[in-house]
């Protein structure tokens, strides 16, 4: 058998392993390195070049206000992302629901808080007070809306309620990838509706919700920044507030970017090992991409 | 629907069950008697499998009624009213019977102990300890001891099949389905999954078996039904219904199976 690979080329087996093996070139990789080194060369040499001192970058880095505001920035990121999440889950149940009401609330909810501009949203839990001027029980516990919706609240409301419209849809989809039979089985082992999505289903699906929840984080990181137009101090608006006064445009926003990939670098760690934990029964824990056999295929 | 649920483990009577235009079950009445092994045989789409799902809820049926360990399925009955049971009521009902599926289904994000105490653990709030005591014993009768620790990816289809099976025997059934139990299976281990089967028949548990494995029916089972277009067409102890068929349709069943 292996004399007949050969023939009709002239050699047999015994003679190919003879050759010298030359690996294939790849040309194109080297044209593409050195375009992007010629690129990055220029941009260097603008950012050199420019006014830009990076005294003032290194002096800023690390100001009272710009950590104070960092500090900001990722605690309004989880308690947004924790509301949204909460809110997603739930909304996703209940548009799973059988119960019409249960399901029409969250349509109305998606649609609502899908269909307008988040910076409106903020605009409008800021102006609360122009449309509910108290809020609480009547008659047993009342406050004042412009008392208890500060610029933290409009926020943490506005981000996290629009979170929670498009976390939902990523959960619906989570809890749709796991297979019914699933479901089948843990009915007839005499589970409940609700009881069957928390042991069973949800943390299945979860395989499939952490890596959009996971972008969704990191984007999150980023839109607390338009927070800045109901004047909530987060990172960049205290970096606008300081080059207002020093004129140093560049130089802050240098420092609030710096800021930005260090969080966002850091989250993505957080998110690799959490992806790990979540495919926990899949033959594989380290969440490379493969492909998975299921199980009985 | 004057069937006689009192000394039957199972009594379905006149049960229709549509799937849109299609009637996967067309007057069916059947009456199980505790302690028997019956098997349901058939082509597919005979209704076979929808009986037994109706038989667990996981269908509803459109007419007649089923009553399982003496219960009426699915509703209450109050005066002369047929109210309809809450979830979590028709979960308890499901108690009664264990299910062990063509797929396995079981959880595959839990080991295989996991999966044997989830429900003694999580449904009827036994102590663990307690549930993982009577886990591993279980997983001795299955032959899979050594398993405990794995996930189901991790096992081949019958050691699943057999997982699954005390997974179901976990919860103490007064009786056991079965929905094509080995046609999932590569054929070399269907005997292992068969012969767990038999042991739990021989313990005397009360089983329904949907199956094409005719060999095991003939062996093992008290009575064979054969159904077919969503209807009984025979019944009777397996030496009658399987060597000695009276109907034409089981002849041409049974013929073109064993071919």
């Amino acid at each position: 058998m292996t004399s007949a690979v050969g023939i009709g080329i002239g050699r047999d087996l015994a003679g190919i392993a003879g050759l010298k093996l030359v690996p294939r070139r790849y040309y194109g990789r080297w044209v593409a390195a050195a375009l992007i080194i010629l690129v990055l060369a220029w941009v260097m040499k603008a950012f050199a070049e420019g006014q830009i001192d990076w005294k003032v970058v290194g002096q800023f880095f690390t100001a009272p206000a710009i950590l104070s505001g960092l500090v900001n920035t990722i605690i309004m990121t989880v308690c947004a992302m924790a509301l949204g999440v909460a809110l997603g889950v739930i909304f996703a149940i209940m548009y799973m629901s059988p119960n019409p009401v249960l399901r029409g609330v969250a349509l109305f909810y998606i649609w609502f808080f899908r269909g307008t501009p988040l910076l409106l949203q903020l605009l409008l839990w800021f102006n609360l007070a122009l449309v509910f001027p108290t809020i609480g029980i009547p008659g047993l516990v009342e406050w004042r809306t412009i008392d208890v919706i500060g610029p933290f609240m409009a926020t943490l409301l506005g981000l996290g309620m629009n979170q929670g419209a498009y976390t939902a849809e990523v959960v619906r989809g989570g809890i749709l990838s796991v297979d019914v039979g699933q479901t089948e089985a843990a009915k007839s082992i005499g589970m409940t509706r609700l009881t069957t999505l928390r042991r069973i289903v949800l943390p299945q699906a979860m395989r499939v919700i952490i890596p959009p929840v996971g972008n969704e984080v990191i984007s999150m990181v980023k839109l607390t920044s338009i927070a800045s137009v109901i004047q909530f101090s987060e990172i960049l608006r205290n970096a606008q507030t300081i080059y207002y006064a020093n004129a140093r445009v560049i130089e802050l926003l240098i420092v609030a970017a710096g800021w930005y990939l260090i969080v966002v670098t850091l989250l993505q760690i957080g998110q690799f090992f959490l992806e790990r934990f979540f495919s926990k029964g899949r033959g594989d824990r380290r969440t490379k991409p493969r492909i998975v056999e299921e199980a009985g295929a | 629907m004057n069937a006689s649920p009192a000394n039957a483990i199972v009594a379905a009577a006149n049960v229709t069950k549509r799937f849109g235009d299609l009637r996967a079950l067309n007057n069916v009445s059947l009456t199980i008697a505790p302690g028997t092994v019956q098997c349901i045989i058939g082509p597919s789409g005979s209704g076979k499998s929808t009986l037994l799902r109706c038989i667990n809820q996981l269908e509803k049926i459109d007419q007649g009624a089923i009553w399982v360990d003496g219960q009426l399925i699915g509703y209450r009955i109050k005066g002369d009213e047929l109210h309809e049971l809450s979830d979590a009521e028709i979960a308890r009902q499901r108690l009664s019977t264990g299910m062990v599926f063509q797929r396995f289904n079981l959880f595959n994000h839990m080991t295989v102990l996991e999966n044997i105490i989830e429900g003694p653990v999580t449904v009827l709030r036994r102590p663990r300890q307690e549930a993982i005591a009577e886990a591993e014993k279980l997983l001795a009768r299955v032959g899979l001891s050594e398993k405990r620790n794995a996930y189901p990816i991790e096992l081949s289809g019958g050691q699943q099949q057999r997982i699954a099976i005390a997974r179901a025997l976990a919860m103490k059934p007064k009786l056991m389905l079965f929905d094509e139990p080995t046609s999932a299976l590569d054929p070399e281990l269907v005997g292992e999954v068969l012969a767990v089967m038999r042991d739990l028949a021989a313990s005397g548990m009360t089983m329904i078996v949907v199956t094409h494995e005719l060999g095991f029916a003939r062996e093992v089972a008290t009575d064979v039904v054969f159904m077919d277009k969503g209807e009984i067409v025979e019944r009777g102890p397996p030496n009658a219904v399987l060597v000695a068929p009276q109907q034409a349709r089981t002849r041409d069943f049974i013929a073109a199976v064993l071919k």
